[in-house]
């Protein structure tokens, strides 16, 4: 393999601090988890990559836990989203200024 | 240029690009497309790491089931119209895109200090790691080495499928004193 190891790092370093930056900026509460998701996968790639670079399956192994922690964190934010929504007809993180019903 | 090579800058700047637009997008529904052009080109990258069995995870499971699962819930809700562009926080975009790059740039410094922009992966990956193939050699060490949290995981779905069956359980129940407050004087008028 030709490319270099830190190529992929960089990359993932750019998609993390995009998702850092849609975290911050978005007001969709659901735009806001899927730039959660993106800090994820971008956190997951550079896990590759080193393992990649070590020579050893580690990496990948733990990218392997983290997709399947990320599933489940999914499907619980996606439920309280929800929730939330039933409450406040609003999905928008501008209206969920106060956190009791 | 070896084919690794073309692979990656040509998945790069779609990878980047998409992630951008993603941010950029007011409409949820697109939002979520370019989030799943994202996943492919990641799951691409993959496939040049030799994580075989990763990039088949990666599209079933993000592409596919997560991707469904917020589409769903974003059409579900209705929320797929144009956000307010509205600042409640004043200069709260700019500070978070000075924070964003200030954050690219310490990264990028610290990938430069720690593994240097030349160092290549071992050429013998895919004959010692990835002996016998990504998936049995992935087994071997997920069953032998990591078989605790392999068990420990599973403990964690079932508890995150119970608690969502409670979360999205449509029977009413009393949230705050007001709520309960109301469910009793309605049982007293029904008695």
């Amino acid at each position: 393999m030709s490319t270099p190891i830190s190529s992929f790092l960089v990359v993932s370093a750019l998609l993390f601090s995009i998702g850092t930056m849609g975290v911050l900026v978005r007001k969709n509460a659901l735009v806001i988890f899927m730039s959660v998701e993106l800090q994820l996968n971008a956190v997951n790639l550079a896990l590759v990559a080193f393992s990649r670079l070590h020579g050893n399956l580690n990496g990948q192994v733990l990218a392997f836990f983290s997709m399947v922690v990320a599933a489940a964190e999914v499907v619980v934010g996606l439920a309280i989203i929800v929730t939330v929504y039933r409450r406040r007809q609003s999905a928008s993180v501008d209206d969920f200024t106060v956190l009791r019903g | 240029m070896a084919a690794d090579q073309i692979v990656f800058w040509v998945f790069a700047p779609i990878s980047v690009g998409s992630a951008i637009a993603m941010i950029l997008q007011r409409n949820a529904v697109h939002a979520a497309l370019f989030l799943v052009v994202n996943f492919f080109t990641i799951a691409v990258f993959y496939l040049v790491l030799g994580a075989s069995f990763l990039f088949a995870v990666q599209i079933i499971v993000y592409a596919g089931a997560i991707m469904v699962l917020f589409l769903f819930v974003i059409m579900l809700l209705g929320v797929d119209r144009d956000e307010s562009l509205l600042e409640h926080l004043k200069g709260q975009r700019v500070i978070a895109v000075t924070l964003g790059v200030g954050i690219a740039v310490e990264l990028i410094v610290a990938i430069r200090a720690g593994i240097g922009f030349a160092t290549k992966g071992a050429e013998n990956f895919d004959t010692v790691a990835n002996k016998g193939g990504n998936a049995v050699a992935l087994s071997r060490v997920l069953f032998r080495q990591y078989f605790f949290p392999f068990e420990a995981t599973s403990v964690l779905l079932i508890v995150a499928s119970i608690a969502v069956v409670v979360l999205a359980s449509q029977k009413r129940r009393a949230i705050t004193r007001a709520d309960a407050a109301a469910a009793a004087a309605a049982e007293r008028e029904a008695a």
